[in-house]
């Protein structure tokens, strides 16, 4: 009966944040959820608590980041990544797509998956309307690289923060044993977006960049973030959690920018941050009532390249059905049992995985194909078809460039 | 006569041009311009593909007001370039399905080869292909630039 109720709840969690009905926010049912299961005793409260403690930091971590990165568009940081592409680009489609790589890699790795998709994506596309070429192949850029080049550090992806914790691994080793993987998803997208657009790539653009002014450089920001990487690598050497280096990131570019304090409280999303608290103790929940011996029964255990493909091949399924976000609370307890290469397949699972659709997940899907029966808004064959040539070329090449790294690094 | 002449952003000039030396003079002609709502959906709405997460919306101007100043000036300078009599009209929409809808009623519509220099079924984009193959009407298919020789037809397999 407890395992029926848990997953109930944790469905209950998963369809309000998919669904988003009004009279049931996510963040309250997640949270109405976790207190429920302890109340009727499925969780014990001091198991709850542990479940709290263990997220805290890296919730902490979230809302810095997402501090960090506001902060960055209010210094104007993504208008001259904008005006630096299109400068860069010198009115050719095929340059913008490299500048486009450019600056969704980078984005992404050192800002989060969440910073491309919802500030950097939309300066693309304006850039590309201003430059008067075809946005397509650079906004699908975006929105794959938000995914796929969230790789690299512990800060590109929530999943990268869930995991890093649990994965034992310092800052630099982590980077370290991912930069090979990341550089290989990058270069495969870069090569299925270049031949699939070759047409539209291939044109010189109808209008020269002549409005374009040289961007102004947002120095303080960019000093700031080139600061907070530098100290998340440092951090690890003098024992200081990385956790306090983004809080003081995200201080320095509060002080500079004095947004109103509404604001940097909007920023932080406080809202996802109970979620995703929420979501952890529900998990924990449906964990320890049948779920963790369902998924050890179906994830192979050790670090020999077949164990990691089918790691990374489970991983990016459940992603693909549930989204990345519940694929990683529930995989992470079972993966991180085998050690630090174990939860890194997952995390080349659920990072790269979630590229197969383009809202994240089936079940994302069959929503909107309920809500918007008649809607022809998405080219979704495209998608779909852009997403079944990178995804599973992706899933191989980084998990054996994975386990080429664990052998060197 | 009445002509629907395709304005898209990479290969608008040749449509224009070949409108203006081979359509009668004396043609009811419309250049159209479609705009794509479904990257303007994935740039503006991709803060709904994360999970939970409930971002403020992007700061700056809309989108879809880029979308529609740079359509409506790219449909001026057509106009201009065109040097004729002409109307202009802004969809926006599923491109290959607007500009079909848009040939309702019409003779003929102009539009160009948008996908790789080289003779070939390549040589048309996904979009461009479907509205070729639909058209209600005449068409007269453009290219972009000079067409290419003959030498880029790959030789047949017993001859390589």
């Amino acid at each position: 009966m407890s395992e029926v109720v848990a997953l109930v709840v944790l469905a209950a969690c998963l369809a309000a944040a998919v669904a988003r009905p009004r009279w049931a926010p996510d963040w309250g049912v997640a949270a109405g959820g976790a207190v429920l299961l302890v109340v009727v005793g499925i969780l014990s409260s001091a198991d709850a608590r542990a479940a709290l403690r263990q997220l805290g930091p890296t919730v902490g971590f979230l809302a810095a980041l997402l501090v960090l990165a506001d902060g960055c568009r209010r210094a104007g940081m993504f208008d001259a990544l904008g005006a630096g592409m299109a400068l860069g680009s010198r009115g050719r489609p095929g340059r913008l797509l490299a500048m486009v790589f450019l600056a969704a890699a980078g984005t992404t790795a050192v800002l989060s998956l969440d910073a491309t998709v919802v500030l950097l994506t939309p300066i693309v596309f304006a850039t590309a309307a201003r430059l008067r070429t075809n946005a397509r192949p650079h906004v699908y850029a975006c929105s794959h690289l938000a995914n796929s080049a969230s790789l690299l550090l512990p800060v590109s992806n929530l999943t990268n923060l869930l995991a890093f914790r649990a994965s034992g691994l310092s800052f630099a080793r982590f980077g370290g044993l991912m930069a090979l993987p990341w550089l290989v998803a990058i270069g495969i997208e870069w090569v299925v977006l270049r031949r699939s657009f070759a047409g539209d790539l291939g044109r010189s653009a109808t209008r020269a960049p002549r409005a374009l002014e040289r961007p102004e450089l947002p120095t303080f920001a960019l000093a700031v973030v080139g600061l907070t990487l530098a100290g998340f690598v440092l951090s690890s050497l003098v024992g200081i959690a990385p956790v306090w280096v983004a809080a003081a990131g995200a201080v320095a570019m509060v002080v500079r920018e004095r947004p109103a304090p509404k604001d940097v409280v909007s920023a932080a999303e406080p809202a996802f941050l109970v979620f995703v608290l929420g979501l952890g103790v529900v998990v924990r929940a449906a964990s320890q009532h049948g779920l963790s011996t369902a998924v050890d029964g179906v994830l192979p255990h050790g670090t020999a390249l077949p164990a990691l493909l089918l790691v990374a091949v489970v991983s990016a399924a459940v992603a693909n059905l549930l989204n990345n976000l519940p694929a990683t609370l529930i995989i992470l307890p079972v993966a991180a049992a085998s050690g630090p290469g174990a939860v890194l397949a997952m995390l080349v699972g659920v990072n790269v995985g979630p590229n197969l659709t383009y809202v994240g997940s089936l079940a994302t899907l069959l929503w909107r194909r309920i809500v918007h029966a008649h809607d022809q808004e998405t080219d979704m064959g495209e998608f779909t078809r852009l997403g079944l040539l990178t995804v599973p070329a992706s899933l191989l090449a980084c998990t054996v460039a994975l386990w080429l790294a664990l052998q060197v690094v | 006569m009445r002509a629907v002449v395709w304005i898209s952003e990479d290969t608008w000039e040749a449509c224009v041009d070949h409108a203006r030396s081979l359509v009668p003079g004396d043609a009811e002609v419309t250049l159209l311009h479609v705009a794509p709502t479904d990257v303007e959906d994935l740039a503006s709405h991709g803060g709904a593909r994360l999970l939970g997460r409930h971002p403020p919306p992007p700061s700056g101007p809309p989108l879809r007001a880029i979308a529609d100043e740079e359509a409506q000036a790219l449909l001026g300078e057509a106009l201009k370039r065109f040097g004729q009599s002409a109307h202009t009209v802004a969809r926006r929409g599923k491109i290959e399905r607007e500009v079909l809808d848009a040939c309702a009623g019409a003779d003929l519509l102009v539009l160009a080869r948008d996908g790789e220099p080289r003779l070939g079924p390549k040589s048309l984009g996904p979009r461009t292909r479907f509205a070729l193959d639909h058209a209600p009407c005449q068409v007269l298919l453009v290219w972009p630039e000079q067409p290419p020789g003959l030498d880029t037809i790959p030789l047949p397999p017993q001859l390589r």
